[in-house]
């Protein structure tokens, strides 16, 4: 292969021809850039959903009740379930070695009011453990404690659209807001990095909401994170022991599909990243495409050249030049150009990429970044149809008698 | 030198098939020059190709210094026109982004001499052709005359047994052509076997034995006296 006789011939070739080169040189540098650029910019679509979902804990699982639709053990259909305290003691107790955090959660609606203003805002009992599962960012304050829980105390937490809302320039921490009948301390005041609607929460004791309703001991829902090196397989092994412990509990049907439900953020966070794997994929098919139009602008190029060389082909090999002779010189040209245009398209496009990193956030591209590899492999991809065409037309240009290609003008 | 022996041709043109050289029987010694003449159509292109090894014949045999010229691959072709044959075309057909000297040298690449030596060699031909001070030239800044001798440089540079011209002077004027004729005469005077296609009948008496070629035959085959150049 490595001739330096024949690398000259080349190197006289390539230097005297420089439309050619030109030509084929960009044909390929800009598919290769273009790619990059492409596909870098689908990783950074993708980079923005996976941001947008890990800020949220994704290890949890959320319970619901509902009302049975199967009879068992002696009760009827259509009953209602509900948890309470015992259910969260319960899942505690059997459940610690998966578990990390338990919140209980009850939502209600109730008339907010300050200095004689109305204001409407979703309201929450929850424990401690809310701020992790929600990932609340606290501003000012503190959160709920194991204190408030445990003393059930009138305090509230809310959020930053509701402090804007409700106190516009005053500080809130220490003031009091009337929820219904009853008057709330607030203690903190939180932000949220997925949006204006997690903002406007107000967060209280579960307990304290308990207390209101007589002493009940009935909770909402309940939401758990499990513990991630369980990995999905084991969460989803988590939830089933969970919901069939409960369903024993509580004397309902294995098999009733309502009374107990559950939902997974881990599959919805897969869902989304679906979501973002399709449109990456999408990208990657316009990538595709531009590579294929570059190896059809590579291939148009080496048989225009091959042309044009008939005549030049026809004397060489009339002053003796064999055919795998002619094949070789064509071939290393081609592969020269190609690899040289190829890699330098792929710099350029890694670096351009690298400039677009901080600018394209308001377009929602995160970090927009193609792995060396594929860059790697879409050159020599490139490159190998590269050589592919321009073997087929200096092969036939090889066979071609002397004679022919000296009478093509 | 060369030896053929009902030598036939002929070309496929769509449906019909078209007789080019209808049994050629013809001896060439060595230092001659021998003119082949000719209207356009009798075939004596064909027959300079199949000399050359450029083009195959359909049937007769031919020999090359007492070597039998018969089913040639192209390798095999290539490196005996590389070999033994020198050609010079009426186009010239130097290459046109390779100064003067590399036209001379390319037949010597491909017998894999080193680049000082090519070079070497190339530079004494295009001394015999009066090129010394033209060797780093383009073919584009040379004139007519000019790129015939050095293709002629070229086709000697190998030193081949043979030189094959095609009308080497179809493309020059009255003058250059007496310049170039003069070469090939003064080249041949050296010993070397020369074949001249031409269909001009003053360029044919400036060699040694003229053939004439009718319809695909040989319809006369005489020497004549030849008519030397001098002092031009």
């Amino acid at each position: 292969m490595f001739n330096v006789e024949r690398w000259k011939e080349i190197f006289q070739s390539i230097k005297k021809n420089k439309l050619r080169t030109v030509l084929s040189g960009t044909t390929v540098s800009l598919g290769i850039l273009i790619f990059i650029i492409l596909f870098g910019l689908g990783e950074g679509l993708k980079n923005s959903y996976s941001d947008l979902f890990l800020r949220q804990a994704n290890n949890v699982v959320f319970l619901y009740t509902g009302k049975t639709t199967k009879p068992y053990g002696g009760f009827k259909t259509n009953r209602r379930i509900e948890f309470d305290n015992s259910d969260i003691a319960d899942i505690k107790a059997n459940f610690s070695d998966r578990v990390e955090y338990i919140n209980p959660t009850i939502r209600y609606g109730d008339n907010i009011k300050y200095k004689l203003e109305s204001y409407n805002f979703s309201i929450q009992a929850v424990s401690p453990s809310n701020q992790y599962i929600e990932g609340n960012v606290l501003m000012k304050g503190r959160y709920i404690n194991e204190k408030d829980i445990e003393n059930k105390t009138k305090v509230v937490v809310i959020g930053r659209l509701v402090a804007r809302d409700i106190f516009k320039t005053e500080d809130p921490i220490g003031k009091f807001i009337n929820i219904g009948s009853r008057s709330y301390k607030v203690i903190g005041v939180f932000q949220d990095l997925d949006g204006d609607n997690e903002e406007s929460y107000l967060f209280l004791p579960y307990t304290t909401r308990q207390q209101i309703l007589m002493g009940s001991d009935k909770v909402g829902s309940i939401a758990i994170t499990f513990n991630p090196n369980l990995g999905g397989k084991g969460a989803v092994k988590l939830e089933n022991d969970i919901k069939t412990f409960l369903k024993k509990k509580k004397s309902i049907d294995p098999t009733d599909p309502s009374a107990i439900r559950v939902r997974n953020v881990a599959d919805e966070l897969e869902r989304s990243m679906q979501f973002a794997g399709a449109l990456q994929i999408i990208v990657a098919f316009v990538g595709i495409g531009t590579l294929i139009a570059g190896i059809i602008g590579i291939s148009n190029i080496m048989v225009f050249i091959v042309k044009e060389r008939t005549k030049e082909l026809g004397v060489r090999k009339a002053l003796g030049a064999q055919p795998s002779e002619i094949i070789k010189m064509i071939l290393t040209e081609s592969i020269f150009i190609t690899s040289i245009s190829g890699f330098a398209g792929m710099i350029i496009g890694v670096i351009a990429l690298n400039s677009l990193e901080s600018g394209l956030q308001e377009y929602f591209i995160t970090r927009p970044q193609v792995s060396l590899n594929i860059a790697f492999i879409a050159t020599v991809i490139l490159i190998i149809f590269g050589v592919i065409a321009g073997y087929i037309p200096a092969k036939r240009a090889a066979q071609i008698k002397p004679i022919v290609a000296l009478r093509d003008e | 030198m060369i030896k053929i022996d009902k030598l036939h041709k002929s070309y496929e043109m769509g449906s019909s098939s078209l007789h080019v050289l209808k049994g050629i029987d013809f001896k060439v010694e060595a230092g001659e020059l021998v003119a082949i003449m000719g209207s356009s159509g009798s075939g004596k292109s064909t027959l300079l190709n199949i000399l050359g090894m450029l083009d195959n014949a359909d049937d007769g045999t031919y020999d090359l210094d007492e070597m039998r010229i018969e089913n040639l691959d192209e390798k095999t072709a290539a490196e005996y026109r590389n070999k033994f044959l020198g050609f010079i075309f009426q186009s010239f057909n130097l290459i046109n982004y390779k100064s003067a000297l590399e036209n001379v040298a390319l037949p010597l690449y491909y017998q894999g001499l080193k680049r000082k030596e090519r070079q070497k060699i190339a530079l004494n031909y295009l001394d015999k052709v009066g090129l010394k001070n033209w060797s780093t030239h383009l073919p584009s800044e040379l004139s007519g005359g000019q790129k015939q001798r050095v293709a002629i440089a070229r086709a000697l540079a190998s030193n081949p047994k043979v030189l094959l011209a095609d009308e080497p002077t179809g493309a020059l004027d009255s003058t250059t052509s007496m310049e170039v004729m003069a070469l090939i005469q003064k080249i041949n005077n050296e010993g070397k076997t020369i074949l001249v296609v031409t269909h001009e009948h003053d360029i044919a008496m400036m060699c040694k034995r003229i053939v004439n070629l009718k319809d695909g035959v040989i319809v006369e085959d005489k020497k004549v006296k030849q008519n030397i150049i001098k002092n031009v």
